[in-house]
C-alpha cells in the first residue's frame, strides 16, 4: 500500500502509528466523564432540574466505559500482554495509569454509585420477579436485602461521598488521556500544558450533549413527555461548558499563530490543506461556533417549547460530531506532518480491518446496545415504579 | 611530498579504518564484558559521507530489518543560499541503494546518516507503559521484544523518527547499536562497512577511545539539542539546516 | 477488597518475570537475549585471513579502505562454512554506482562519474578491477604519479 507523501518525511514516519481506534478511545472516555459530570450536577450540586437524567447519565457512562478498553485492545500489537500494565506499570508513563484509573473508576465509582442508587429497586425486583430474572437480581443485591429507612439513608450518604470522589476521578479518567498527548515533547501539535484541560472540558461538553440527546430520544421512544425544564437546565450547562472549552482552544490557537515557532509554518499548512474540512469546517464552524450560537440564542430569545427542543437536538448532534472531529484532529492531525517540519503523509484508513472504519462503527454502536440492555435491567425512568433513591422526584 | 587532497582522501579514511580496528578489539574479549565499563555512542563525520547506503544495507542484513522500515537511513540535503530553515531533503528508500545521478551543484548539498541517538535522557523509554524499552547500563536504548505490547507510544515520543513497529513481531523496533556485536568487541555493522569511515562506534567511558580527542578538537553537534534528550550520536560538520 | 488486593499481590509475584528489575524497570534477561543474536557480518579481518591474494591486490590501491562486506554483503555464514556457502556474484553496474554515481552531495574530491556517459553502458569491471580500481595503462601514461 503506497502512502502518498508530500515533501520529506523521516522514512519511519510515513505510516501512521495511531489509527481511528485511538481517536475513538478519548471520545468514548470523554462521553463517560461528561455523562458522569452531568449526573453529579444533580447529586452533588443539587441542580434539581436535571434529575430526570440522573440515572440515564449513569447508565450511559457505564455503557460507554465497558466499551472503552476495546479500541485499545484491538490496536495493541500484543493485546495478550496488556495485563503487563497491571503487573509492571512504568511510573514515568502516563499510559501506565490507564489500567488502574479505569479499574478504580469502574469499580469504586461508577458501579458502586449505580448499585447504591438502584439498591432499593434491585431488592424489590429480587423479591417480585420470577425465574432467571429473580436469580439475576438476587445476585445483584450482593446479599443485602435491607431496605429499612436507616439503610437507605446510609445508601444516600455513601452515594453522595462516591459522587464527590467520582468528580475528580472522572477528570482523572479523561484528563490523563490529555496528558498522554500533551506531554509528548517530540510532537508540537500535541505538546501543550493546556491539553488535559481542553480534553476535560470537551469531554464534559460531549457527555452532556450525549445524555441530553439520549434523554430526548428515549423519552420520545417511550411516548412520554419531555421535561422541558430539565432540557433547559442541561442546555444551559452545555453552553457554559462549551464557552470555556472554546475559549481554551482559541487561546491555544491564537498563541500558536502569534508566537509562530519552528513548527508553525508546517502545522499552519497542514490545517489549511489536509485538516481544513475536519478542523475548520466540521470541528470549529459546524461543531463549536454553530451550537454555541444556537444555545446562546435560546438564552437571549424566548422560543417556544417545540422550537427549543429542535434547537437543542440540532445543537446536541452538532456538538457530539464536533467533539469527535476534535479528537480526530488531535490524534490523526498530530501524525500527518513530519517531525522534520518538511513534509506530510496521508492516513489510509482500512475498512474491514482490525483498525478500520467498520471496526470503529461497530465499536460506536456497541455502547448503545449495552445501554439498551442496561435500561431494560435497571430502568432509569422516574415515572414508572422506580424512582431515584435519593430525594423526592 | 606535497600532501594533496587526494592523499588526504586516502590517508584519512585509512586512519579511520585503523581506529576502527583498534577500538573494535578482539572478539575474544566478550566473556569479560562488564556493563558498567561502557557507555556507547557514535560519531558521524558528515563531510566524509558519500551516500553510498552501505550502512543501510548492512544494518538490514545484520538485523533482519523488514523492507520499508529503517533502523538507520541516509538523507540528502540541498540548501539554497541562506534558506537554512527550509532545506530540500530526500531519502529514497532510506538511501538503501545509494542516491541517483544528480549533478546539480547549485546551493549546498550533503548527506546525513541517521540512526537512534541512544539518548541518555531518552523520551521514548520514559513513556513506555510497561518497561519494554529501556536504557541498558552501558548506555544503549534497547527494546525487549518479548515484553513489548505494541502500543506505539515510544514511536510517537521519539523526536528523531528512528522507531517503527516490526510487522512480523508487532513490537517496537529500532537501532540497537548492534548490541550483539559491540558486546563482543566488534563494531556496529554500519561502521564496519562504511568505506570512508564516516560512521564510527564510540565508547564514551573508555579513556582511550579516539572520540574524546575528536570532541575536543572539532565542532560537533547533536540532532535537536533543544529537546534535551542527551543524544550520544555526535555529528561533525553538521550544517544548521539539518532537521 | 482486601482479599482482592492480596490475591493480586500473590498473582503478581508469580507472573512477573524473575529478572524484572535487575538493572532497572525492565526484564534483566532481555539484555542477554539481545546480545546473543547471531552475527551476520564477519568483518574484513576475517575475510583477509583467507583471501590473502585479494589483500595483496588491494594493498596498493584506493580501495584498501573499503571493507570487503561493503560490496560483497554480510558474509559471516560464508566465513563459517566457506565450502558450502558461496557469496553471490556481484553486478558491478549496480555495486559500483552506489558509491561512484555522480552526486553533488558527495565530497568534492571523491571520485564520481555519470556512469551512463562514462562507460557508454559497459559494466564497470570491463575496464576496472574492483580490488585495484586504477587502470594500469593510465597510470603508466602519467609517468607513474598522479
Amino acid at each position: 500500500m503506497q502512502i502518498p507523501v508530500e515533501g520529506f518525511m523521516y522514512p519511519n514516519e510515513v505510516e501512521l502509528q495511531w489509527s481511528v481506534l485511538i481517536v475513538l478511545y478519548p471520545f468514548i472516555t470523554g462521553l463517560v466523564a461528561g455523562a458522569f459530570i452531568l449526573a453529579s450536577l444533580e447529586r452533588v450540586f443539587r441542580v434539581v432540574a436535571v434529575k430526570p437524567t440522573y440515572r440515564l447519565a449513569l447508565l450511559t457512562a457505564l455503557a460507554f466505559l465497558l466499551v472503552a478498553p476495546m479500541p485499545l485492545q484491538l490496536h495493541l500489537g500484543h493485546p495478550e500482554r496488556s495485563f503487563e500494565m497491571y503487573l509492571t506499570p512504568h511510573r514515568s508513563s502516563a499510559m501506565a495509569m490507564f489500567g488502574f484509573v479505569y479499574l478504580w473508576y469502574l469499580m469504586a465509582v461508577l458501579l458502586a454509585e449505580i448499585w447504591l442508587d438502584y439498591r432499593k429497586d434491585i431488592v424489590r425486583k429480587s423479591q417480585t420477579s420470577t425465574g432467571v430474572a429473580r436469580a439475576f437480581y438476587k445476585v445483584l443485591t450482593l446479599g443485602s436485602s435491607n431496605v429499612s429507612e436507616r439503610s437507605l439513608v446510609i445508601d444516600d450518604r455513601l452515594g453522595y461521598a462516591i459522587t464527590l470522589i467520582g468528580i475528580p476521578s472522572a477528570f482523572l479518567l479523561h484528563g490523563y488521556v490529555g496528558f498522554i498527548f500533551g506531554s509528548v515533547k517530540a510532537n508540537p501539535w500535541w505538546s501543550s500544558p493546556l491539553m488535559p484541560i481542553v480534553f476535560i472540558f470537551s469531554a464534559m461538553v460531549s457527555g452532556i450533549a450525549a445524555v441530553m440527546l439520549l434523554y430526548m430520544v428515549t423519552t420520545r421512544l417511550r411516548g412520554k413527555q419531555i421535561d422541558i425544564r430539565c432540557l433547559d437546565a442541561i442546555a444551559q450547562y452545555l453552553l457554559y461548558t462549551f464557552v470555556i472549552d472554546f475559549s481554551l482552544e482559541m487561546l491555544d490557537l491564537l498563541q500558536r499563530i502569534y508566537e509562530a515557532d519552528e513548527s508553525f509554518r508546517s502545522l499552519d499548512f497542514m490545517v489549511h490543506t489536509r485538516l481544513w474540512t475536519s478542523q475548520v469546517i466540521v470541528q470549529i464552524l459546524l461543531g463549536t461556533v454553530t451550537p454555541i450560537a444556537l444555545l446562546g440564542l435560546t438564552q437571549l430569545v424566548k422560543f417556544s417549547e417545540i422550537a427549543r427542543k429542535r434547537i437543542y437536538g440540532l445543537a446536541g448532534c452538532l456538538t457530539v460530531m464536533g467533539i469527535f472531529a476534535m479528537r480526530w484532529n488531535v490524534v490523526i492531525g498530530g501524525q500527518l506532518f513530519s517531525k522534520s517540519f518538511l513534509g506530510y503523509t496521508t492516513y489510509k484508513m482500512g475498512f474491514a480491518t482490525r483498525e478500520g472504519l467498520l471496526t470503529a462503527i461497530i465499536l460506536m454502536i456497541l455502547p448503545f446496545l449495552i445501554l439498551w440492555v442496561l435500561v431494560k435491567l435497571l430502568p432509569p425512568w422516574t415515572d414508572s415504579e422506580s424512582a431515584p433513591a435519593h430525594g423526592t422526584t | 611530498m606535497d600532501i594533496t587532497r587526494r592523499h588526504m582522501l586516502l590517508l584519512l579514511p585509512a586512519a579511520a579504518v585503523a581506529w576502527k580496528y583498534v577500538q573494535a578489539g578482539t572478539p575474544e574479549a566478550a566473556p569479560n564484558y562488564k556493563l558498567s565499563e561502557h557507555s556507547w555512542g557514535m560519531l558521524i563525520d558528515i563531510p566524509k559521507c558519500i551516500g553510498c547506503g552501505s550502512c543501510v544495507r548492512a544494518c538490514a542484513a545484520e538485523n533482519d530489518v523488514p523492507d520499508g522500515y529503517f533502523r538507520t537511513w541516509v538523507e540528502r540535503y540541498h540548501v539554497t543560499d541562506y534558506a537554512i530553515e527550509r532545506p530540500q531533503v530526500e531519502s529514497p528508500d532510506g538511501g538503501k541503494q545509494g542516491f541517483p545521478l544528480n549533478q546539480d551543484a547549485s546551493g549546498k548539498n550533503f548527506f546525513v546518516p541517521k540512526l537512534c541517538n541512544h539518548c541518555a535522557d531518552s523520551p521514548c523509554t520514559q513513556v513506555c507503559p510497561v518497561g519494554a524499552t529501556f536504557v541498558s547500563p552501558d548506555g544503549v536504548v534497547l527494546v525487549d521484544k518479548n515484553y513489548c505490547l505494541g502500543c506505539r507510544y515510544c514511536v510517537q515520543a521519539c523526536p528523531y523518527g528512528c522507531r517503527f513497529i516490526n510487522p512480523k513481531t508487532n513490537t517496537a523496533e529500532k537501532c540497537t547499536l548492534c548490541y550483539h556485536r559491540i558486546t563482543k568487541g566488534l563494531t556496529t555493522a554500519c561502521a564496519e562497512v562504511c568505506p570512508t569511515g564516516a560512521r564510527q562506534l564510540a565508547d564514551l567511558k573508555n579513556p582511550k577511545d579516539p572520540i574524546h580527542e575528536f570532541l575536543r578538537t572539532h565542532s560537533v553537534q547533536v540532532l535537536k539539542p533543544h529537546m534535551a534528550t542527551g543524544s550520544k550520536v555526535f555529528y561533525n560538520g553538521m550544517d544548521g539546516s539539518v532537521r | 477488597m482486601a482479599v482482592a488486593l492480596i490475591a493480586f499481590v500473590l498473582l503478581r509475584a508469580a507472573v512477573v518475570p524473575k529478572s524484572f528489575g535487575e538493572y532497572g524497570h525492565y526484564r534483566g534477561n532481555a539484555i542477554g537475549e539481545i546480545a546473543s543474536r547471531p552475527i551476520a557480518h564477519a568483518g574484513h579481518d576475517v575475510c583477509e585471513g583467507c583471501h590473502t591474494d585479494v589483500v595483496e591486490k588491494k594493498r596498493l590501491g584506493r580501495h584498501v579502505v573499503v571493507p570487503c562486506e561493503a560490496c560483497h554483503g554480510a558474509l559471516a555464514k560464508h566465513a563459517d562454512d566457506p565450502g558450502n556457502i558461496q557469496p553471490p556474484k556481484l553486478d558491478t553496474a549496480v555495486v559500483c554506482a552506489r558509491c561512484h554515481e555522480a552526486n553533488s552531495a558527495k565530497p568534492k574530491g571523491f571520485p564520481q562519474v555519470a556512469t551512463a556517459e562514462h562507460s557508454g553502458g559497459l559494466a564497470c569491471d570491463t575496464c576496472h578491477q574492483p580490488h585495484k580500481p586504477k587502470i594500469e595503462t593510465e597510470e603508466k601514461a602519467a609517468g607513474g604519479k598522479k
